[in-house]
This record gives structure tokens, C-alpha cells and sequence, in this order.
């Protein structure tokens, strides 16, 4: 079964986004007055080296962190605005995560995890199972849906990291290295995956440091350096 | 998210570190289990120490006499305006209409000769009984004769059947009444034959004053020696004999006070004793007096549902310009005492429970801290703050349901084991009846069980604010 409702990926407008954090009594500028904006749709790939920000700048898109300054609009809506609640709301329904670690819950199995997230949002008991099972079977994980995280390989465990960020149909997918922790080839069929649920209309941006992958299947870049966007991706080492 | 899926979820928490939180259930069911252990032995003691009082029928009775006759023979007449009201039957029914009131019964106590029929008959001159007595209830020994056994006979209702001083009567309580019955003390039974046992059911007769009513002509001569300065009546006292079936020998005197019973030596149902127009006690005294009792009563009794409702009763009593007598109600003092006694035997129950509180609070933060990750990632789909903070009360919870269940069943274990080992040794010190000392009423059962999960609850609210406060990135910062 196909994933529904994605046809419309939402657009993301970042403006004078910034987020300090103190350490003691130094500043750390994560991210630093970045201004861009991707249409709906898109697969855009943010690049840039560790501690260059963008996993910052991606967790304020996400809604798990707020900024110092400036504003976040994803589908229309800022994000800087929203209560705790409704940045809640925004993550289970609005957003779909994929982290490099995959965090999946160790003590449910594959299909108790891609569940979760509907038992957040309220999704009737008589669906959810339906729909979990639905979401593994378009991820290729049809087969193991009985088994803990712990039993199956890293990329088994992305693929199901997948399922669980798409099953509430999300129209903007956030990867945060997605490919981080898996070998070259189990890393190209999690992308092939990704770039077929881009395809099929969700919005995906992606974090990477490896730019060869970005090249292959992102549509547009984005470099970040010391919490700065960089015009000329020339000064981005690969 | 739904509260099923809250159960759900924390279901499945509870049971990921079993270990842990079994103990700390097992921490709570302990402290429950000393509250309810505390508490019950409290309440115990309390409804023992209550029932004992009400069955001693002290601190529900109401003694009522007429305004009129609380001076001496001789006293003074009290210089009222109005003539006090007459304590005769109207009196009664009024009294017995307030409410509150269980029962309304005139005091009829009487002095009387017992026999047994076969050792002396009927119309001989009194021999003296197998037992020369000495005993104190035997007065009126005559004219140096051998003593004659003079009793005080008490009427008695039905409900008297209560008293302590029946618990242990041999033979039967009175069938009716009415019925031609009587009830022996077994000490002064033993005056009348060597084995007291044996009169159960034998027949025995009582002589007696009886004091009736003359026609108004009044020429017998009785009338003339006792009442013939009275304007009103006139009346009789003459020997009469009433033979009555013994159904019922008891074992202590009768200790009942106000409620009838006095020091009576022999007691016969309340009707009855009416019935038999008795020369009671206070009509001796009042017997020369110019103005007899009438058709009134020398005194009523009431008794109240309640030992509470004693001092309204009796002051609406009063206010019919009775005089009246009631010992002051002695279970106030006592609810008050065992009140405190509850306070601190909850206190100390409550401390088990406290130290049980703080570890669900430790088990929880230890929680916090193995399942950062996981309320992180928890976040990052979808959960609220409120969803965290739920799932984490919800533990808390259940730990509670559970520790307070499994803790009341200890404590009602504990308090059976209790109630055998002082039964054993009440039973052993002979003298005593065997009683609980302990009550587990439901009303305990429920009340702890919401104490727990309410301590659980109020243990687990800086634990679950911690957790939905816990910041996602942080939490899903390090591998």
C-alpha cells in the first residue's frame, strides 16, 4: 500500500533563524542568522562538517528545540509561535524523523514501535495494526514485524525507523544522517527508499557529511559551516 | 494519547524492570499493611470498648421520677404553682413518642420470699433453708427466726435480654412479657438448695407485699391502717404468693445500674411484675404519706436508641417537669479518646507508608535516568509533555493499586493471626470472654487502597514533572 496524503509536501521558510546555547559563561552559536526556504516536494540535503550546526538547525525545523531569534514556517505555520503542545501536535502529524542512531524503543518489537506514534495521536486501536503493518510492508520489512530492534541488522532497523516516521503521514520527512551508521550498500537502498517517498510528494531534508550521497539523490544543497549557511559549496569538504 | 493506551504503556514499563518495581510495591504493601494493621487494631478495640459499655446498659437510660417526691417522708413540700404532671401511663406513651426513644418501662423493684415449693409448703411457717445465710440480701430475717430469703425482685423488658449480665445465663431469657417466669442469680440460688442447676424448670413461689387498690366504701380494716387520711384512695397491702417457673439462672449480679437490673437477686419479665401489684421500694417510704402514688408510676426508665441521644431526650423529659437522672454519656469521652488513639496509631501506620513513598520516587527517577533515551525519542514522534507526565503517574499508579491491595490483604492476615493469638490467651485466662480485638470494616479496605494510590500519586508528581520536562535534543544527544 502506498503512503497517502503526501502529495502535498509542506514548504519550509527559515528567517534570521538563530540558537545559543550557553556553556557556562561562553556562547555557542549553533546556528547563526540562516535564512532559506525549500518548496514543497523538494529533497534537499544539508551539508556541512560536524559542529557545523545542521543537526541544530534541523532539530528547530523539527519543533524539538525553539530559536533564540527569527522563525521557523513549516506549512504556513511558525513554529516559533506554538505552545509545547502544539509543536507536540506538529511533530506526530506534520513531521516524520529518521535519526542516524534509528531509535527505535529496544523493549517493543518492530511493529509495537511503528505503532507508537499513532497511539500519540489517537489513532483508533482497530487501525493502527492495519496501518503498522501497511507501513513495514512498504519499507520491506513485512517479515519481521514480530521481532525486537536488537534482533534485526542496522539497516532492518532503518527501514523500520522509516516506517514509523511515515505511518502518521507526514508531509515533510527530517533524516538526520540517515545512512550514518550502516554500510555503503544497506546505505543505498535506505536512500533509494527515501527518494521513493520523496517522489511520491513528501518534502525530505536531509543531514549529511557525506556529499557523494547528496549529490545522487538530493535535488538542491544547502552548506552550513560554524552555524552559517555558505554560498559556494566549494568551501563544504566532502 | 488515551487512557487505555496509558495503561497499556505503563503496563508494559512496570513489567520491563520487574524486579525493581516489585519491590517497591512490596515496599508500599508493607506500609499499607502496617496502617490497616495500626488502624484495624484501633477500630477493634474501639467497637469493643463500645459495645461492652452499651451492653452494660449505664449510658443509655434515662431514670424519670415524678417532680413531686425527690424530698424524705418528711421533707418539705416545694412551693410550686402549678401541681408537677403525674408519672402515670399517659406519661409513658408521651415519653415513648420522642425520638430516640427505644423503649419506655416502668421500674418495678420489689422485696420478696423465694421457696421451693417441696422443701417448704405453701402455708407453713417459714423454715430456714438448707443455707443459714449470712448473705447481705437477706434483711429481713424477721423476728429472730432462721432467715427468711428475702430477694429485691426487678421487673425486666424483653430487651434487657442485651445486657452483659446475660451473656452467660444458663436456661432461658423470659418467653414473654407476661410469662409467669423468673431468672435466679446463681449465688443466691445456692441459698435455696445445695445444687442451683437443678431448679431450671422446676416451679418456685414468691411471697410477697402486694399493695392494692380498696372500693371507695374503705371499710376493711387494712384501708383504715394505711390509708384512711387519704382523700384520694385507698389502699391494701396484704401477703399474696405467685408460684413462677425458674427459666434462667445468672451468673454475676446484674450490674446494669439505672437500667432496672439494680442488685436484684431474682428478675421476672416487666408485665409481670406489674400484673403481680408489688409493694415496691419507694412506695414503702411513701406509704404514710397523705398523698399515695396513685395509679402512677414510682419510676420509668427510658432507653435510648443511642447513648448520644440521651441529653436531648432527657431534656425534653424535663421540660414535662420530670425529674430525671442519667449517667453522662461516657462514649463521648471514649470516641474522643479513641479518636487520638486512631490519629497516632495512623501516624505511626502512615510512616511505613511515607518511607514506601519515597521509594517509588526513587524507583521512578532511577527510571527517569535508564529511559532518558526512550521519552526522548518518545517526544520526538509525537508524545506531549502531558503524555510523559501521564505515563509516568500512571506507573506510579499502579504501583500504588497494586501495593495497597496486596498490602490490606496482608494487613487483614496480620490481623486474623492477631485475633487467634489474644482469643488463645483470652481463653486461657478464663475469666475473660474471647473477643476480637480487631475489625477490618470495607470502609478501611477502600480507604486504604485510595491512601496508597494517592501517596503513590503525590510520590510520583516530581518524578513525572522531571520526565515531561526533559528536553528531546539532550535526551537524544549521545549514542
Amino acid at each position: 500500500m502506498p503512503i497517502q496524503n503526501t502529495s502535498h509536501g509542506a514548504a519550509i521558510r527559515v528567517q534570521g533563524l538563530a540558537r545559543v546555547y550557553r556553556m557556562g559563561d561562553s556562547e555557542i552559536r549553533a546556528v547563526n542568522d540562516v535564512t532559506f526556504s525549500i518548496e514543497a516536494g523538494e529533497f534537499v540535503a544539508l551539508l556541512g562538517t560536524s559542529g557545523s550546526g545542521k543537526s541544530s538547525l534541523l532539530n528547530l525545523i523539527a519543533g524539538l528545540d525553539t530559536p533564540t531569534a527569527g522563525s521557523v514556517t513549516v506549512a504556513e505555520r511558525d513554529l516559533a509561535r506554538m505552545s509545547r503542545e502544539e509543536l507536540a501536535r506538529y511533530r506526530r502529524s506534520t513531521v516524520g524523523m529518521v535519526f542516524q542512531a534509528f531509535n527505535l524503543v529496544p523493549a517493543m518489537t518492530v511493529l509495537e514501535n511503528v505503532e507508537l506514534p499513532m497511539r500519540f495521536a489517537e489513532v483508533p486501536r482497530e487501525h493502527r495494526m492495519e496501518r503498522a503493518r501497511a507501513a513495514l510492508e512498504r519499507v520491506g520489512l513485512g517479515h519481521r514485524v514480530d521481532h525486537r530492534p536488537s534482533e534485526l541488522s542496522g539497516g532492518e532497523q532503518q527501514r523500520a525507523s522509516l516506517a514509523r516516521a511515515l505511518v502518521n503521514h507526514p508531509s515533510l520527512l527530517l533524516a538526520d544522517e540517515p545512512t550514518g551508521n550502516l554500510d555503503s550498500r544497506t546505505g543505498t537502498e535506505i536512500m533509494d527508499l527515501i527518494h521513493t517517498i520523496n517522489k511520491e510528494g513528501t518534502t525530505v531534508l536531509m543531514v549529511t557529511h557525506e556529499r557523494p550521497l547528496a549529490e545522487r539523490y538530493a535535488s538542491r544543497f544547502i552548506f552550513l559551516r560554524d552555524g552559517k549557511l555558505v554560498e559556494d559549496p566549494a568551501e563544504v569538504p566532502a | 494519547m488515551k487512557a487505555g493506551d496509558l495503561v497499556e504503556l505503563a503496563g508494559r514499563n512496570l513489567r520491563e524492570s520487574v524486579l525493581r518495581n516489585s519491590l517497591t510495591t512490596v515496599g508500599i504493601s508493607v506500609g499499607v499493611a502496617s496502617l490497616v494493621a495500626m488502624l484495624s487494631l484501633g477500630i477493634g478495640l474501639q467497637h469493643l470498648a463500645s459495645s461492652r459499655l452499651a451492653k452494660s446498659g449505664l449510658f443509655d437510660s434515662i431514670y424519670v421520677t415524678s417532680g413531686r417526691r425527690m424530698q424524705g417522708p418528711n421533707g418539705r413540700r416545694e412551693n410550686r404553682k402549678t401541681p408537677p404532671p403525674s408519672l402515670d401511663e399517659g406519661a409513658r406513651q408521651k415519653m415513648a413518642r420522642f425520638a430516640g426513644v427505644a423503649e419506655v418501662y416502668p421500674d418495678v423493684r420489689f422485696p420478696a420470699e423465694l421457696k421451693v415449693p417441696s422443701v417448704d409448703a405453701a402455708n407453713s411457717p417459714p423454715r430456714a433453708s438448707v443455707e443459714a445465710s449470712t448473705n447481705a440480701s437477706s434483711g429481713h430475717s424477721g423476728e429472730g427466726q432462721p432467715s427468711r430469703e428475702y430477694q429485691l425482685i426487678s421487673g425486666l423488658p424483653m430487651s434487657a435480654r442485651q445486657l452483659e449480665s446475660f451473656d452467660n445465663m444458663k436456661g432461658e431469657y423470659f418467653s414473654s412479657p407476661d410469662a409467669a417466669e423468673i431468672i435466679l442469680q446463681s449465688e443466691e440460688a445456692k441459698t435455696l438448695t445445695d445444687k442451683p442447676d437443678d431448679l431450671l424448670g422446676k416451679e418456685i413461689v414468691l411471697r410477697y407485699a402486694s399493695r392494692h387498690l380498696l372500693n371507695d366504701d374503705g371499710s376493711s380494716s387494712a384501708a383504715s391502717e394505711y390509708g384512711a387520711a387519704s382523700e384520694l384512695s385507698v389502699y391494701a397491702v396484704s401477703p399474696k404468693e405467685a408460684t413462677l417457673k425458674v427459666v434462667g439462672l445468672v451468673e454475676s449480679k446484674a450490674d446494669a445500674g439505672i437500667r432496672g437490673a439494680g442488685s436484684a437477686g431474682a428478675y421476672v419479665p416487666i408485665n409481670l411484675a406489674l400484673k403481680l401489684e408489688p409493694m415496691q421500694m419507694t412506695q414503702v417510704r411513701l406509704a404514710g404519706d397523705r398523698d399515695p402514688l396513685a395509679n402512677n408510676y414510682s419510676a420509668l426508665i427510658v432507653r435510648a436508641t443511642r447513648s448520644s441521644q440521651v441529653e436531648g431526650i432527657e431534656n425534653q423529659i424535663k421540660q414535662l417537669g420530670y425529674n430525671t437522672f442519667s449517667l453522662l454519656d461516657a462514649t463521648r469521652n471514649l470516641r474522643r479518646f479513641f479518636a487520638i488513639l486512631d490519629l497516632f496509631l495512623g501516624i505511626f501506620g502512615s510512616l511505613a507508608l511515607a518511607v514506601a513513598s519515597l521509594g517509588i520516587i526513587n524507583t521512578l527517577v532511577m527510571s527517569i535516568l535508564e529511559r532518558r533515551r526512550e521519552i526522548g525519542i518518545m517526544k520526538a514522534i509525537g508524545a506531549s509533555d502531558g503524555d510523559v507526565q501521564k505515563l509516568f503517574f500512571a506507573e506510579a499508579g499502579a504501583m500504588g493499586i497494586f501495593g495497597g491491595a496486596v498490602g490490606v490483604l496482608l494487613g487483614w492476615i496480620i490481623g486474623r493471626v492477631i485475633n487467634f493469638g489474644t482469643r488463645v490467651y483470652m481463653q486461657r485466662q478464663q475469666q475473660f470472654t474471647p473477643d476480637d480485638v480487631w475489625l477490618v470494616p470495607l470502609w478501611l479496605v477502600l480507604g486504604a487502597i485510595g491512601f496508597s494510590v494517592i501517596v503513590s500519586l503525590l510520590a510520583g508528581l516530581y518524578p513525572a514533572a522531571r520526565a515531561a520536562r526533559l528536553d528531546p535534543v539532550q535526551a537524544l544527544r549521545y549514542d
